[in-house]
């Protein structure tokens, strides 16, 4: 009992940590190129509606994925061209972006409310799926969320075991002496900016086909920023992202059974919980003041404009 | 291909300009959407821009809309220039407002001429109060005040929330989640008859004169753009970060809990669930946009006010969507941003030319 | 008598100005305007009343002109929206959310002569109605299918804010849910949000971990019954009839019908019959409309479900009838008596059988 009752708990825990992770996993791209993008709960919701949307006219989840992601890099290069060519404050961009997105969104799902669709197919493998425990944990998850589980070690071989992750890291951490060296820094920015276009736009398909599989407006209800937030928590390292994120969802998950087993604490100070949690967690790693610094990309929301 | 080309120094006519350059941007830009959505252009951009304006009473709201966003907007912007990133004025906006109206709950019973200060004062403690947590933990932790405001800022909603469907709610209220309507003591006094213009606007306006001061003569104004634009000089010179930090964070906390307590003690009342539509995170824009300058705030936090209302004119007058506003905001926040890049650059077409 | 004729002429041409300003428009149409506290795309509670606008419309045809405002926040826009909707000409306003209450009062007093309708409040004035659905009698409905359907005897309640009218509702199903099921239990989990899927499924997800085979809600979005559907248990729609989100799990849904109240006040408002009212209308009125059984709902829950719903009907039946005991077991309402509409209208306590305590 008490073991079904801990896989059960950590199946709602992956699903409520995975859009999380494909966002929050983008933006630490973005940053890592010294992009600082605030408006990923834009990115989302484009990437909600336009997946929702999508599957039904293309009948297909993949395509309906890859849809949803080309819409969040379209938001994306909307924010790049406004930051990288012409300059535009990276933070306030990013803000006016959110706004953009809630009501493009809007605009564009108005006739999708009130619509269903049965949800993304999970994986089902005869005798593995069916298997104690494990087999549902393991082997009856929908491919985003085997996606989701794959990007962390994409991510961090991609940062710390390639050529390109290094140029990235070295154009967020010194744009001009990348640029000295011949690296295309605002290349390089807007393919990373790009990047997290995509994924943010991957991580609202996520909610609008998997998690809560139908559109409505502002869907996303703060996810986006809660990635924003993860990325920082992590320290812009890709494993640490990933632990953030299920830490996330894991207490937001445990306070909704804490207040069904009937605990007397107002329902509120529950609710504060993931988030003070966050914060707690976050002094404890971060005290350490050398080992930030070696992570936080410095050049992070800088304009970069090569020296004629 | 589009080319910027650094000007030898920032052009002043283009700083006057650009937002000019933007408008009719955004015109042309409006009148393609709108177009696209089917209403007449024209009407619908008078709609936006010119129609709340109209009548006084259009006026006078436009300063209700914009005093929260100048009032923070202008501390934001302060605490920018050196690279604090507080973006959980929300949230300490929220307890100035529940300070505030601990206040004035607790004198419910008793009026007086102090009575107003005294809470004016606890919304900015309250504020103050919650921007402290970021200013302490990133001075003592390092850790990052972006995480932290902006974590406090869900905890703030929630806090409220607990107050006023506990133990603040209006004893005759029948249980609904809002307190007690505050006393005339505890009301902001209006400064123009009929409207609901109120001190706050007033405190605003002051507040963008203070600021102006603060960063064009006074010393600390003068380490402000040294830690900003070269940290490692304001070390030699022996100014703190530490000092800057806890300053920006208390002047945004203090000023957005101001705002807070404006907001119950002025337009509302008394206090609710919900306070703000945002003001907290629209100021953020409303400093850039305004080019972290007190003046430029104060334009800019009206022309986000006016695009607020003008939605609201839309929905009633032509019955175009909320959505539609939105799109238009973002597309007029874009060119505004974006037209910024004329004062220090000139822009070139076509390839390269050869090096002079 | 010269004031008169001045005035007459100012009136008048004041008036050709009006009509050439509105000669597009149908002149005689009354204006009837709305104001939502979310968007109309929420499929929950703004969306029901705009279907609500709808119907009206189609009900009067060119005689009205609607127009509305969604997304309002409830704190200092909400009164500059209502001024604006009643300085515009609109002769009837209804605005939609308890928090527009005070705003409410406060414009209706510059404008005697247009009609105020705010829902869920409870202050009136000489043009301000107040009116609101009696959901408690649908919550009834479903707590007594919910214990004949349910095998576990835990039904989980999904739950948004801790206010009279969420505690009305929890208390409404368990008693009925217990009138069946003596021995039922339900659960409750607060989301401290009207409108969150992703969390309103995580709840329901956890409350079924927890035991709970039936489900239902008092928030905005499908989201609960979607995971129900996936999860095999059965859940009830909320404010709208969601069985295409659900086929198999939706056993009914409690709707939000807005639509004849709305005809009937404007009607009245034309014909100048429109009097300052209380409405607190249920399933008699058809405010409060049961969506059509699923094909679960086994036969003894249909009987039982039709018969509370024609015993609410005729009388006979209240939802908060005696005996009832809070959940100290001590009894607060005898046998034979009813729970008095002042404490139903403020309720915050729960009766037995709900689990875990009200917040204080």
């Amino acid at each position: 009992m008490t073991l079904d009752f801990i896989v059960l708990a950590l199946l709602t825990i992956i699903t409520a940590a995975t859009p999380l992770v494909f966002a929050a996993m983008g933006e630490l791209i973005t940053e890592k190129s010294g992009v600082l993008n605030l408006g990923v709960e834009g990115m989302m919701l484009t990437g909600a509606v336009t997946g929702f949307a999508s599957v039904f006219f293309f009948e297909s989840a993949i395509v309906a994925c890859i849809a949803a992601m080309l819409a969040g890099t379209l938001t994306a290069l909307l924010f790049a061209f406004l930051v990288l060519t012409l300059q535009a404050s990276q933070v306030a961009t990013g803000l006016a972006l959110t706004i953009f997105g809630v009501g493009l969104s809007a605009l564009l799902g108005q006739n999708m409310v009130g619509i269903a669709y049965e949800g993304l197919p999970t994986l089902s493998i005869p005798y593995l799926t069916e298997l104690p425990i494990v087999g549902k944990l393991l082997f009856g998850q929908d491919f985003l969320v085997y996606l989701s589980l794959a990007l962390p070690f994409l991510v961090a071989w991609f940062l710390y075991r390639t050529r390109a992750g290094l140029i990235l890291r070295a154009v967020g951490d010194s744009h001009d002496a990348a640029h000295a060296i011949g690296y295309p820094v605002i290349r390089i920015r807007y393919c990373a900016t790009l990047f997290g276009g995509a994924m943010a736009g991957l991580a609202g398909a996520y909610l609008s086909l998997v998690y809560s599989p139908m559109w409505v407006e502002n869907m996303t209800a703060g996810r986006g920023w809660i990635a924003l937030a993860l990325v920082v928590f992590a320290t812009w390292r890709p494993w640490r992202l990933f632990l953030g994120a299920y830490l996330f969802g894991g207490i937001t998950i445990l306070q909704l059974h804490a207040q069904a087993v009937g605990i007397n604490i107002a329902s509120q100070f529950m609710s504060m919980l993931p988030y003070i949690i966050t914060i707690v967690v976050l002094v404890l790693i971060s005290r350490d003041r050398n080992k930030i610094k070696l992570n936080a990309p410095a050049c992070i929301g800088k304009p970069f404009h090569p020296a004629a | 291909m589009i080319r910027l080309e650094r000007r030898s120094e920032s052009s002043r006519a283009m700083t006057y300009l650009s937002p000019i350059l933007a408008l009719v941007l955004t015109l042309l830009a409006g009148i393609a959407l709108f177009s696209a959505m089917g209403v007449s252009p024209s009407a619908a951009l008078y709609t936006f821009f010119v129609e709340p304006v109209t009548t006084v009473y259009g006026l006078t709201e436009l300063g209700v809309k914009a005093t929260p966003l100048i009032l923070i907007g202008v501390a934001l912007s302060i605490g920018f220039r050196c690279n604090v990133w507080n973006i959980g004025a929300e949230g300490q906006l929220t307890l100035g407002a529940i300070f505030g109206s601990a206040v004035a709950l607790y004198f419910y019973e008793v009026e007086g001429f102090w009575l107003l200060p005294l809470m004016l004062v606890a919304g900015i403690i309250g504020g103050m109060a919650w921007a402290a947590i970021p200013a302490l933990l990133r001075t003592r932790f390092n850790s990052s005040e972006i995480l932290t405001s902006l974590m406090l800022t869900y905890v703030a909603t929630l806090l409220l929330s607990y107050l006023v469907h506990g133990p603040f709610r209006d004893p005759d209220g029948y249980n609904f989640p809002e307190s007690r309507i505050f006393h005339d003591s505890a009301i902001l006094p209006i400064i123009f008859d009929g409207s609901r213009l109120h001190l706050g606007f007033a405190l605003a306006l002051l507040v963008v004169v203070a600021g102006w001061i603060l960063i064009s003569r006074s010393l600390i104004g003068f380490q402000l753009r040294v830690m900003g634009n070269a940290p490692a000089a304001g070390n030699y010179a022996g100014f703190s970060q530490k000092a800057m930090i806890w300053l920006s964070l208390m002047l945004g906390g203090g000023a957005a809990g101001l705002a807070g307590v404006i907001e119950v003690s002025g337009p509302i009342g008394q206090l609710l669930p919900q306070i703000s539509p945002g003001y907290g995170f629209t100021a953020i824009i409303v400093a850039f946009v305004g080019r972290l300058h007190p003046v430029g705030v104060l334009f800019a936090g009206l022309l986000m006010a006016l695009s607020y209302l003008g939605g609201e004119n839309a929905q009633i007058n032509l019955n175009l969507p909320l959505a539609v506003t939105g799109v238009f905001q973002g597309m007029l926040l874009f060119l505004l941003l974006a037209c910024d890049v004329l004062i220090h650059y000139r822009i070139r077409f076509g390839k390269r030319s050869a090096i002079s | 008598m010269r004031k008169t004729t001045l005035l007459k002429t100012l009136t008048a041409s004041m008036s050709a100005a009006a009509l050439l300003i509105g000669a597009v428009n149908a002149q005689a149409a009354t204006k009837v305007g709305f104001v939502y506290v979310g968007p109309v795309g929420d499929h929950g509670w703004s969306y029901q009343h705009d279907q609500g606008r709808l119907e009206l419309v189609k009900e009067m045809g060119s005689d009205v002109e609607t127009t509305f405002v969604e997304s309002v926040p409830e704190g200092a826009d909400a009164e500059r929206v209502i001024r604006k909707l009643a300085g515009s000409g609109h002769d009837v306003i209804f605005t939609t959310s308890f928090g527009y209450m005070n705003p409410t009062l406060k414009v209706a007093k510059q404008f005697p002569n247009v009609k105020f309708e705010h829902a869920t409040g409870y202050k009136r004035a000489d043009n301000i109605s107040t009116f609101s659905g009696r959901f408690y009698e649908g919550r009834a409905v479903i707590g007594t299918i919910a214990g004949h359907m349910s095998k576990t005897g835990v039904a989980g309640y999904i739950a948004s804010f801790p206010i009279p009218e969420v505690i009305r509702g929890i208390n409404a199903f368990t008693l009925a849910m217990r009138k069946v099921n003596p021995e039922a239990q339900v659960k409750v989990v607060w989301v401290n949000s009207w409108f969150d899927p992703g969390k309103e499924g995580d709840a329901t997800k956890a409350l079924i971990d927890q035991g709970a085979d039936i489900i239902t809600q008092h928030t905005d979005s499908p989201a609960p019954l979607q995971v129900a559907e996936a999860r095999g248990v059965h859940a009830f729609g909320q404010a709208t009839d969601m069985s295409a989100f659900a086929p198999n799990a939706h056993l009914t849904a409690i709707v939000n019908n807005w639509g004849p109240y709305y005809i009937k006040q404007t009607k009245a408002a034309i014909d100048g019959s429109w009097k300052s009212t209380d409405s607190w209308v249920g399933l008699k009125g058809g405010m409060v409309k049961m969506a059509p059984y699923g094909s679960a709902v086994s036969a003894d829950a249909k009987t039982a479900a039709d018969a509370v719903v024609a015993g609410i009907i005729d009388g006979s039946l209240h939802p908060f009838q005696g005996p009832i005991n809070n959940q100290k077991g001590e009894q607060v309402t005898k046998q034979g008596e009813t729970v008095a509409i002042g404490e139903l209208l403020g309720m915050n306590w729960y009766v037995e059988g709900v689990q875990g305590e009200l917040p204080k």
